[in-house]
Parts: C-alpha cells; sequence; structure tokens
C-alpha cells in the first residue's frame, strides 16, 4: 500500500500501451474472438467455445504439419549453427579480406524472402534451371516438384544459403571482441588450436550464438515465404508447414474458426519453445 | 633456466622498413644472464613489449638471431621456448576453475597429474586463493584474475625464463607490495631469469638487480640503480629517472670548465667533446645545494612533499629543480652551488667523460 503514489508513472508508458495494443493486442483478441465463435456470413457469430481448439489438436494434419516443423529447425540448427561458427572462425581477422568478407555475408540478408524463394524455384528447376538441368546432364535423378526429399533438400539448402550469414556475422562479431592477450597467452601456456576453441573462442560467443539459437529457431520454426513460392507446401503435403497449412485453412477454405484456433497454438508453441530453449541456455550459461 | 642472447635483433612491423625510424626496436644487442632479475624500463611506445614478445617468440623479429644457453631459437614457437609471460591485463580462461586454470600450463605439457596438483596447490597458497579453489574464475575481481594470471607463470617451476609485461598495473598498490615481494622470492627459490617490464621507476629500481632502460626503440641504458642515478649515459635516462628528474642545462665546454648562461662552473675532469656537438651539463637535484654562496638563482615556487622541498627556480634563464632538507632555510637571496663530482657533461645528449 505503501506504493500508491507511484501509480503516477503508468501515464508514462501509456503511449507504449496504445501503441502495443494496436499493433498486437487487438489484431491478437479478433484472432481470440475468432477462435471461439462459429460463423456462417452476414456478421452473425455463434459461440463454439473450446472446439475449434479440439479440432485442431484432434486432427492428424496438424501433427503432421508440427512434426514436418519440428524436423525442419532441428536440421535448419543442425546445419547453420556450427557452419556459421566454422565460417566466422576462418574469417579474416585484418586487412582488406575484412569489408570483403562482411559485404559477401551480408548480401543473401539483404534479399527479400520472396525473392530467395524465386531465385531457388528457378535455379532449381529440371527444364531450365542452372542446378537442375546441371544435375540432369550429371544423370543425377533430381526433382523436387515430385519427390519430397528432393523438395527438402532444396528448402533446407536454400535456408542454409539465405540465413547462414547471420549466425556468422554474430559469431563474427563475438570473436573480434577478443583481445589478442588471450591468443598470446593460449600460446604461452601451450594450449591447443581445440583448447584455444573450447575455453576461450566459445566462451566469448556464447551469449551472441544463443541470439543467433533463438533467431534461428523461431525463424524457421515461421518459415513461410520461400517454401510457399518454391514448393507450394508439395509434393503433396510433404513440405506443408504450419504456416503454409494456417494459410491453406485461412485464406484456401476459409474456415476462420479452427484457422484462429491453429493461430493460437503456433504461437503458444514458438513461446513456449523459445521460453524453454532461453531459459536452458541462461541458466547453463550462468553455472558454466 | 637460461642465458639469454640478442644478437642485432631489430624490428619492423610494416613490411618493408626503409628508415631508421619504420623500425619500433632499432638494434638490440645484449646478454641477459642466467638467473638475472632484469627490469625493462621506459616510457610507452618505446619498443619495450615488443622486445618481450621477440624473447616469448610472439614476434619475429624482422633481423638478428635470439639464442638461449647458446642454441639458436629465433625460428622456434613460443611452445617450443619454454617461457613463461604474464600480460598487463588478466587473461584467464573463464569457463574453467581457479584451480583448472592453473594446471592447464602444466596439463598442456603433459605433467603427471600428481606433480600438477602439487605445484597448483603451492601456487593457490602463495597468492592466497585457496577459498576460490573450485570456482569458477568468471566471479573474480581484476586483482585475483591477475593474480591466476601471475599464477599461471609461476606454476612452471623449470621455465627458461619468465617474462612480466607490466603485470601489476591493474593491482591495488597494498597488494603491489605483497604480491612483488613473492615474485622476488620466488625468484631467489628457483633462480629462473627474468625480465620485468615497467614504466614505473620504483617499481624497476626496487626489483631488479640490473636496469635496462629503453628509449625510442632502444637501449640507452643498462646498469644498477645507483649507476642510473649517479651516471645517467643519456639525457633521457637523466629525465626519467629520480624525481623530478636531473636539470640538464645547455653548456659551452672548454677545457675543464663548463660555462652556464653567464656563469663558469669547474669540472673535475676534462670532457672530450667532438667540435659542433650540443653540449650540456646536467646535474641531479639532490646534489645542487641552495645558501648564501655561489651563483644566484630566481625561486618561482617552493613544492613541500614532506620529507623534503622541491624548489623551482630559474638558474641562466632555465629552469631547475633543487632539493632541499625539509628544514633547509631558503634564504632571500637564494644562490646555488653544483656538487663537482655529480656532475655530467653531455654531447648530443649521451654523455662523455674524459676518455670519450
Amino acid at each position: 500500500m505503501e506504493k500508491t503514489w507511484n501509480n503516477k508513472a503508468w501515464f508514462m508508458v501509456l503511449p507504449v500501451l496504445v501503441l502495443v495494443a494496436f499493433s498486437a493486442v487487438i489484431p491478437l483478441m479478433t484472432v481470440v474472438n475468432y477462435s471461439v465463435q462459429d460463423t456462417f456470413g452476414n456478421n452473425e457469430f455463434f459461440w463454439a467455445g473450446t472446439d475449434w481448439f479440439l479440432d485442431v489438436l484432434e486432427s492428424d494434419r496438424f501433427w503432421d504439419a508440427l512434426t514436418r516443423n519440428l524436423i525442419f529447425s532441428a536440421i535448419i540448427l543442425a546445419i547453420e549453427i556450427p557452419l556459421g561458427i566454422v565460417i566466422a572462425l576462418n574469417m579474416p581477422k585484418k586487412g582488406i579480406g575484412v569489408p570483403i568478407c562482411l559485404v559477401l555475408m551480408a548480401l543473401p540478408l539483404l534479399i527479400p524472402w520472396n525473392v530467395v524463394g524465386t531465385i531457388w524455384q528457378v535455379f532449381g528447376r529440371v527444364d531450365i534451371g542452372l542446378l537442375g538441368r546441371t544435375l540432369a546432364t550429371l544423370g543425377i535423378n533430381y526433382n523436387y516438384v515430385q519427390n519430397p526429399l528432393d523438395a527438402w533438400v532444396t528448402l533446407i539448402i536454400m535456408d542454409v544459403w539465405h540465413w547462414t550469414s547471420l549466425v556468422v556475422l554474430l559469431c563474427y562479431a563475438g570473436l573480434v571482441s577478443i583481445p589478442d592477450a588471450y591468443y598470446q597467452a593460449a600460446k604461452i601456456d601451450g594450449a591447443s588450436r581445440w583448447s584455444v576453441f573450447r575455453y576461450i573462442q566459445l566462451p566469448k560467443m556464447k551469449r551472441v550464438l544463443l541470439i543467433a539459437f533463438l533467431l534461428r529457431f523461431m525463424d524457421s520454426f515461421m518459415i513461410y515465404t520461400e517454401p510457399f513460392v518454391v514448393t507450394g507446401g508439395g509434393p503433396g503435403n510433404s513440405t506443408t508447414f504450419l504456416s503454409i497449412d494456417l494459410v491453406k485453412m485461412a485464406i484456401g477454405q476459409f474456415d476462420l474458426g479452427p484457422a484462429a484456433a491453429l493461430s493460437i497454438i503456433y504461437f503458444l508453441i514458438i513461446l513456449l519453445l523459445s521460453w524453454i530453449f532461453y531459459t536452458v541456455m541462461t541458466t547453463s550459461d550462468a553455472q558454466g | 633456466m637460461a642465458r639469454i642472447n640478442l644478437e642485432h635483433i631489430r624490428h619492423a612491423y610494416g613490411a618493408k622498413p626503409k628508415s631508421e625510424a619504420d623500425y619500433a626496436l632499432k638494434e638490440v644487442h645484449h646478454e641477459w644472464n642466467d638467473g638475472g632479475a632484469y627490469a625493462l624500463l621506459g616510457p610507452s611506445g618505446c619498443g619495450k613489449t615488443t622486445l618481450l614478445n621477440i624473447i616469448s617468440g610472439l614476434i619475429n623479429p624482422s633481423e638478428g638471431r635470439i639464442l638461449f644457453d647458446g642454441t639458436d631459437v629465433t625460428h622456434l614457437t613460443t611452445q617450443h621456448r619454454n617461457i613463461a609471460q604474464v600480460f598487463q591485463f588478466p587473461v584467464i580462461y573463464d569457463t574453467m576453475t581457479v584451480y583448472d586454470n592453473l594446471a592447464f600450463p602444466l596439463r598442456n605439457r603433459h605433467v603427471p597429474e600428481t606433480e600438477v596438483d602439487r605445484r597448483v596447490k603451492e601456487i593457490i597458497e602463495m597468492t592466497g586463493l585457496g577459498g576460490w579453489a573450485n570456482k569458477t574464475a568468471r566471479g573474480l575481481t581484476a586483482d585475483q584474475k591477475q593474480k591466476i594470471s601471475l599464477g599461471r607463470g609461476l606454476v612452471r617451476s623449470d621455465v627458461s625464463a619468465i617474462l612480466f609485461d607490466e603485470p601489476l598495473t591493474v593491482i591495488d598498490p597494498e597488494m603491489k607490495w605483497v604480491l612483488r615481494s613473492q615474485i622476488k622470492r620466488l625468484h631467489k627459490q628457483f633462480g629462473f631469469t627474468m625480465v620485468y617490464v615497467t614504466h614505473d621507476q620504483t617499481e624497476a629500481l626496487t626489483f631488479a638487480d640490473k636496469v635496462v632502460v629503453m628509449y625510442d626503440g632502444q637501449i640507452v641504458q643498462i646498469g644498477t640503480p645507483a649507476e642510473l642515478f649517479e651516471r645517467p649515459r643519456h639525457t633521457f635516462v637523466g629525465y626519467f629517472i629520480g624525481s623530478p628528474g636531473m636539470n640538464v642545462l645547455p653548456a659551452e665546454i672548454a677545457g675543464n670548465r663548463a660555462a652556464v648562461g653567464g656563469e663558469s662552473i669547474a669540472l673535475t675532469f676534462q670532457p672530450k667533446v667532438a667540435a659542433g656537438a650540443k653540449t650540456e651539463l646536467g646535474i641531479r637535484p639532490e646534489f645542487i645545494s641552495l645558501g648564501r654562496d655561489g651563483m644566484p638563482v630566481a625561486i618561482t615556487k617552493v613544492e613541500d612533499i614532506g620529507r623534503h622541498k622541491i624548489v623551482r627556480a630559474r638558474f641562466a634563464d632555465r629552469p631547475i629543480s633543487i632539493i632541499v632538507d625539509e628544514d633547509g632555510e631558503i634564504p632571500a637571496e637564494p644562490r646555488v652551488t653544483f656538487d663537482p663530482k655529480a656532475i655530467n657533461i653531455y654531447a648530443d645528449s649521451w654523455r662523455v667523460g674524459e676518455e670519450a
């Protein structure tokens, strides 16, 4: 009760609250609104309770898409994080090579998602694409339109090409902040290359790696544009991730209720997983 | 333990040094005796750290050779030279415990674990880090971290030499004395060759048997603290050692007399000065006496610093410093005399004697 005098401070955060309300809370609440009601048009709504949520959670469609998402994110993280570290370790630390490497690394990050998708869609085509034609000429049977495995490989390589740079740049920022004295001391102490990585470089990269890990997890888990452009979710449903399924449901079938319920579930999954990763990693950071 | 010879070492950081000025380290040719304690003293940027890094092998010299006990090690890596080096700022492996930090240099060299344990415990006891042994090194204060850095240097008792690069800069003054005396004790106990870089003259003078003064990429004088004080070979040594530094006054030399301004000062020797050289007379403030006899001076300021007073004055239109005992009186018409034995004569900044 002795804190009553402090209440005026709330007025200070009012502008931000209004902004956040318009940008996040209100749209989210409309989604919540749709998820618990049913409508047949004409702006008539009927209370549906948790029906839509149960429908979504009981459908194979949802669980299949979720599994695909989890596998995709796991593969992306397993490739991009180690690859990013290796590239960052081998980037030059001074001289003319630094700006050149940095620009080269930043290039894929500057390309819009749908353009990246289009680039790879064309690149991989068997009839006119450089990659598709080359592989066909070499006698390798590659066709991302018909073969689910090929579709997956294409999407993964595309994502690695697009986003490994982000991990590289973050790691590189961590690496260049290590003073020379550390490497000199390691030489004096007779440390091996592996020890230098394990005890000097990795600890210094830990914080940026946490950020890289979270960003890459969230982004890859929410991936939409690129698979939509390249495969459209196919062949069959083999690359239909939750985001693609959601759009099919909401815009293709106009099932607003189930789509809204799926949106909320999707959102909660990302929130929960990110929170778990963050907690686990920061706790180990504090102890380590 | 090793005798270290530096043979005509020169180093330039740029790829193609053209003139003398391109060299960060001008020619150094010197022998460091086995078991000696040397202090490398000089202002920032004079090449001290470069010289140290050349000895430890972190830098390959542009020219010259380094020998440990007569064996050429110029092209050996740091690991193979068996050198310990402690840096200015603490370097710790912050994911390891304090114990593992100290054991790291030994384990890398495959020292048996029982031996590692014995030596690490010794160092932990010495540095007073006992309570921290099994905690990670991350949460320590700067001077505790620096103690670990020092400890990692000292833990290997079989090293050829230990190099210290201003290791006590980040340590509290009180702790500095403790660590300094511990290093000195270890040096006596193990007899390793020790090179200690510093820009703190007190530290250098109390610490080392021999002080090496560097200036502008070269060694200007190597000597005992007393030699540096009484017979500075270069006017820079005169300025740099002592507080305040030596008074250096432009002087005309004629036979065994020096003329400063309008005053003629008798010398105890006859300096041999080449014609055309810029000649100067150097006298330390401690060897000027202030009284009613001698040459007139104008006092501008008196600083009382406790045990004695520093009198700032103008003599022959030049500023000079004079040290006066605390209870020494300052006369109304002050005059000064120079102790003739303490006068040094410099030609082009280098000291000249009779023999020169």
